[in-house]
This record gives C-alpha cells, structure tokens and sequence, in this order.
C-alpha cells in the first residue's frame, strides 16, 4: 500500500498532473477498498485517470465500455459456442454426460473484462468507462458484482475473485446513477483545471511547446470556456489545438491572430458555436491573454 | 475528562474516542440533513480515517470525507462549506446553506426554479388578471386558486400527467419482443440449421418528441416566466424534449434548462435570453431553427410547439416560407398565443396571418386550464 505522498509522486511521474485531491481519492480507494466514481464534463480526462492509476500501481488496465444493451454475455462471460459444437461433432456416439461436462469446462469459457479483472494474478485497475450509458438492469447487476466480488455461474459453479481490482467508474451524466450505486463509490468531480495546471499539462503533452505560449494557449482556452457555448471545449480539445498551433509553428498567440482564428475549429466542435466566436470576439479575447 | 483524573491511561482514550464517534454521528446527522445519502457503511468507514490518521490534518480529512460521503456534483459543491462549518466553525456562505436543505437537494428543480423567479419577472399577477377580464367570473373561480399559490407544483404535475398518457402505448410496444425465425435460420446455417445464434425483434420505439419554440421577446415579456417553468417541467419529465427560446435570434436551451441547481440555470439563460436590440424575427428565428437544428431534433413523431404571439417585425412572407418548410418535416404543429383570451382579439398581424395556414392547432395558452386541454390533443399522435 502506497502513503498518499507516494501516489502523487507516482503520478507525477507517469505524466498526469493531478489535483491534490486526487492522490487522497486513490489513497483512500486502498484504504477502504471502494470503487471510485469519477464524474465530469466530456474532455476533462477522466479515463487518463485510470490510465495514470494503472500506471501507479504498475498494472494492467482492463476496460470495459459501456453502451445501451450492454450485457452479462458482453461484460462477464460468454461459452465459446464454435468450439462447443465442434467438440460435440468430434465426440460423437461418445457418453453424453462426459461430452456435457467437458463442454461446459474452463477451456471453453470466454472471459470478458469483469470475469477477466478478478481473475487476475495481480490486482488490475478495472476501467468501467461511461456507466450512464448502460441499462438500469446492468447497473444492477454490477452492484452485485462490486460488493461480493465472485460470479455465480450456472453451468460451472461460483468463481470468487482471487484479487480485488482497483475500480474506476467514469460517469458523463446523461443518465441519473442509482443511489445505491453513488453511495457504494467514493465520489471524485473531475473539474476543467486551472490555468495553470492546464499550461503544465499542455508542457507535459506536447513536445516542443514552450511554458509560455502554453500559458497563453491556457489563459485564451479558460476565456473560451466563460463564452456561453453549447460544447465547451475539454482539456483534449485543448491538446488538440496547441499540437496544431505547435505544428503550425507558432511562438505566439498576439503574433498570429489570423491563425488562432482558423485554428479555432480544433475547440469548436458546433456551427452555432463557431458562429458565435467571432473575429472580433476572438480579438477580445486575445486581448485578454496578453 | 479532567473530572476522572484516577487512572488517565485507558479511560482517557476511550473517552477521547468517545467525544470523537459523538462529533462525527453529529457530523453525519448534518449532512443527512443537508440532502447527503449516507449509510452506516460510510460512518463506519469514516471512524477508520479518522482512526487512521486523517484527523490530524483538517485538510486532508476534509479531502477524504468529500470524496468518501459526496455523490453527486452538488454534494460536491457544498460539502465544503458545511465542513468547514462543521469542524472549523466557520460561517457558512448562505447560498450553500438554502440549496443545502434536504428538500432542495431532493425536489426537481423546478420548485426552487419557480421560487427564485417569482420575484423578478413581476408579470405573474397580470397572467392572472388578463383573463379573468373576459373569462366569466365562476368559470374562473376554482382554477384561479389553483393557480395562485401553488403554480410551479401545478405546472410540473401538468407536464408529468401529459407524458404518462403519452408513453403509455410505448410501454405496450416493449413487449413487442419476439424471434426473428427467418433470420435466425438462415445465420445457422453454417451450424447445419442447429439454431445457435438468435436473432431477435422489437419493435423500434419512437416516443413522442416535443419540440418547445418559445418567444422571448418582450411583448411577450408577462408571459416568459410562466412558459420558462412548463418547459422546464416538460424537459423533466419527457424523454424527448427539446426547447429553444427566441427574440431576433434562436438560442437553443435545452442544456441550460436541464441544469440541476436553479440558480445556474437561470444564470445561463438570462444570457441566452438577451436579444441584440428590440423586435422579434420569428421567420429569422425559424430560417435559423429549420438549417441548423431540425434535421438533428426533428423525426416523424415530432410536435413542434410555438408560443408567441405572431407580431413579427421581420419580414412575415419569409414566416411564411418557413412555416411551411416546418410543416413538412413534423408530424404537428401547434401555435399557442397567449393574446387569444384578449377579447376582440383577432389574429390581424402580418405574421400569425402568414404563419397560420400551416399550424394544425391554434390555441390560447393563457390558464393551466388551457395547457391541459392540449393533452388528448397531443396524446393522439
């Protein structure tokens, strides 16, 4: 178990920088073995924090995405049904009571992420990416999953897990969670970050970008965000611009105002809202930056 | 402590911890309060941080404490205050203090919407004059009250009981599920006809999608307010719903409105809702409407709902045009004008007179009387 000091460093390290309480959430996630729950504007980097957990504990990282209809045979288990039915064929006239119980053994069983995630040597860090896009009935399901940590299954018997993985859930609120679900996790709001912290990560992204026009890029993307716009533009549509602006070549924003402007469609992600940023707007904007 | 001053080693440290369990029961009884959603697994998870050595650093234990007891955003937001209420005996912000009761955090957002409108629209006693002018007095009686003390709760009721009637054949459809034979057939044949893979059916479901177009502009002012908190409750409580607001442009609202903390989104649309300069461009706002967002929000089931009043002050044979380009992409259009229920009114202005051959239904809008008997009429879509 890592102190609390260690995981930021740990995470410094690995190329996420963190706010501070961020390193406490992952201590205590050790501490009190709960999964966290990570929610957030799209685009503020949420599953790079699993990334940077798994990266942390030197693990692996399992994934499972979530989309409407995801079920049990998708994010659980599934028996390999090719590979059943060739061995029935092959063992033809044989017992069928031996056929039955080979078939349904652990060579033909296909795991997916969640059965996969306990079943592992090490503890992974287990990445549920968008949980509200789930049915109601999966998020059930995962409920159970998350507090007893084994898998009943009918043809094979229970599969109790060998190692609790680290769980990461990341939420876009297009779906209200349950509460049950809220109250089971440790509850993380993953923000826009500061101008600062945002310049640091732009310095820590992209090669050849220097501290100063990644302030810059920082100070035009946090006026950009105060707009009233209907996408508001995430930290990797601010990565996106600066590697175009780095790319471009240029040093400084006050410098190249025409280029800001065309450049402007790698945060702007809607007509209305390309529309509303004007070259005036723009301007006043750049103005603000100096 | 000091009262027992015999044997200080044991006694003592359970008394300190005694002090402490007391303070954090308290500590959780105020948030429960506050809306938070704890259980005994979070207090008893709490007393381990606090045994852990989390207590030595208020910072640090707040950190902890607000990720372990937060569960939603707003509990985010405030936990911090009522800590450091709490813990450090600091005022707490006032804001943080009225969104911090239990019914706020509960109730939708709509009531607390309503209570923090009231005051600044004004216009609220005169919805409720204009009518009674020409309505018979005893026919408005009853209604009257209802809609004096209790309006938002009305009006949110309103948009649910529309949307039960409305989704109910929806819910028939569900089971609606069944086994596709012929494609399950011919995916096995590499199986030798075994059926391994099934394909299944069910019928696609298409509930009914409300469209909301409401005028802002300020002949329209006294009325605003009201269609603001049943937009709002029709977006609560549809699953499809969308709502723009216009002046002399579109705004599409529908992020703001289904902004949970009241205050934000009135916020978001007190800047929305300012127009550049005085009149109102409904065929603009339709040009805008039908090139940008119709082909995303508008389907076959889709009722588009207009609320204004018809004076245009752009050019109404463009209303015209794009009135009838509207047309042939829903499924319905309805035009509420509140000016109805004036008496002599007549729909003389250039606009509502372009605009109204391609309206399907042409109603006041002036009572919650009238807002309901809309209902069986959208029910039949």
């Amino acid at each position: 178990m890592k102190t609390r000091e260690e995981i930021a460093q740990a995470l410094a390290s690995s190329g996420y920088i963190a706010d501070g309480e961020l390193a406490t959430a992952i201590s205590l996630m050790q501490l009190l073995k709960r999964p966290l729950l990570l929610e957030g504007e799209a685009g503020v980097g949420k599953t790079e924090v699993a990334k940077a957990l798994a990266s942390v504990h030197a693990t692996e990282l399992i994934r499972l995405q979530c989309y409407e209809g995801l079920d049990q045979s998708a994010a659980l288990y599934e028996w390999n049904y090719q590979r059943q039915l060739l061995a029935i064929q092959a063992h033809r006239g044989g017992d069928a009571e031996t056929i039955e119980d080979q078939i349904f053994s652990e060579k033909y069983l296909l795991e997916r992420p969640l059965l996969a995630a306990i079943r592992r040597a090490k503890p992974p860090v287990l990445l549920i990416d968008e949980i509200d896009r789930a049915d109601d009935e999966f998020e059930a399901f995962l409920l159970e999953l998350l507090s007893d940590f084994q898998v009943s299954i009918p043809e094979l018997g229970t599969i109790s897990a060998t190692t609790i993985p680290h769980v990461v859930l990341t939420s876009n609120g297009t779906r209200e969670l349950s509460d049950a679900l809220r109250r089971r996790c440790l509850y993380h709001y993953v923000d826009y970050p500061d101008v600062d912290r945002e310049a640091r990560i732009i310095m820590a992204r992209i090669d050849g970008s220097s501290a100063s026009l990644s302030l810059q890029i920082a100070r035009m993307v946090e006026s950009v965000r105060k707009e009233e716009l209907r996408k508001v533009p995430g930290v990797a549509e601010t990565l996106d611009w600066a590697a175009a602006l780095v790319g471009i070549g240029v040093r400084d924003l006050l410098e190249a105002p025409e280029t800001v402007q065309e450049t402007l469609m790698c945060l702007l992600k809607t007509h209305e809202d390309k529309s509303r940023l004007t070259r005036e707007v723009t301007q006043r904007l750049l103005g603000k930056v100096a | 402590m000091s009262c027992c001053g015999n044997s200080p080693g044991y006694d003592e440290i359970d008394e300190v911890s005694r002090l402490v369990s007391a303070k954090l029961a308290a500590f959780l009884k105020t948030l429960r309060d506050s809306g938070f959603a704890i259980g005994l697994q979070e207090g008893q998870d709490a007393a381990a941080l606090m045994a852990a050595g989390y207590i030595k650093k208020p910072g640090l234990l707040r950190s902890a404490f607000k990720h372990l007891f937060s569960a939603r955003k707003s509990d985010w937001e405030k936990f911090d205050g009522l800590f450091d209420a709490f813990w450090l005996g600091k005022r707490v912000k006032s804001r943080s203090m009225t969104m911090g009761s239990a019914k706020a955090a509960n109730s939708p957002s709509l009531k607390s919407l309503q209570d923090k409108k009231y005051e600044p629209t004004g216009g609220e006693a005169a919805t409720d004059q204009i009518p009674s002018t020409d309505d018979a007095p005893e026919d408005r009686a009853g209604e009257g009250r209802m809609e004096g003390a209790s309006r938002a709760d009305n009006l949110a009721r309103l948009a649910k009981t529309m949307r039960t009637r409305l989704t109910r054949r929806d819910l028939a459809r569900r089971r609606g599920y069944r086994l596709d034979l012929r494609r399950t057939i011919h995916n096995n044949i590499s199986h030798g006809g075994v059926p391994i893979s099934l394909v299944k059916r069910q019928r696609k479901q298409k509930p009914l999608r409300l469209i909301m177009l409401l005028d802002a502009s300020g002949s329209m002012s006294m009325y605003t307010g009201v269609f603001l908190r049943f937009i709002h409750g029709v977006l609560d409580e549809f699953r499809e719903a969308e709502a723009f607001l216009f002046h002399t442009r579109l705004a599409y609202v529908s992020d703001a409105m289904k902004e949970k903390d009241a205050g934000r989104a009135l916020d978001r649309l007190s800047i929305m809702a300012q127009g550049a300069g005085g009149g109102t461009k409904i065929g603009e706002s339709l040009k805008t409407f039908n090139r940008w967002h119709a082909a995303r929000v508008l389907h076959s089931r889709s009722c588009v709902m207009i609320v204004s009043d018809g004076y245009e002050t752009g050019d109404a044979a463009l209303l015209g045009r794009e009135m009838a380009a509207l047309a042939k992409r829903c499924r319905r259009i309805v035009w509420l004008n509140p000016m109805m229920a004036w008496e002599g009114y007549a729909p003389e202005a250039a606009g509502i007179k372009a605009a109204l051959p391609h309206v399907d239904l042409y109603a006041p809008a002036n009572t919650l009387k009238s807002l309901t008997e809309l209902e069986p009429y959208l029910a039949k879509l």
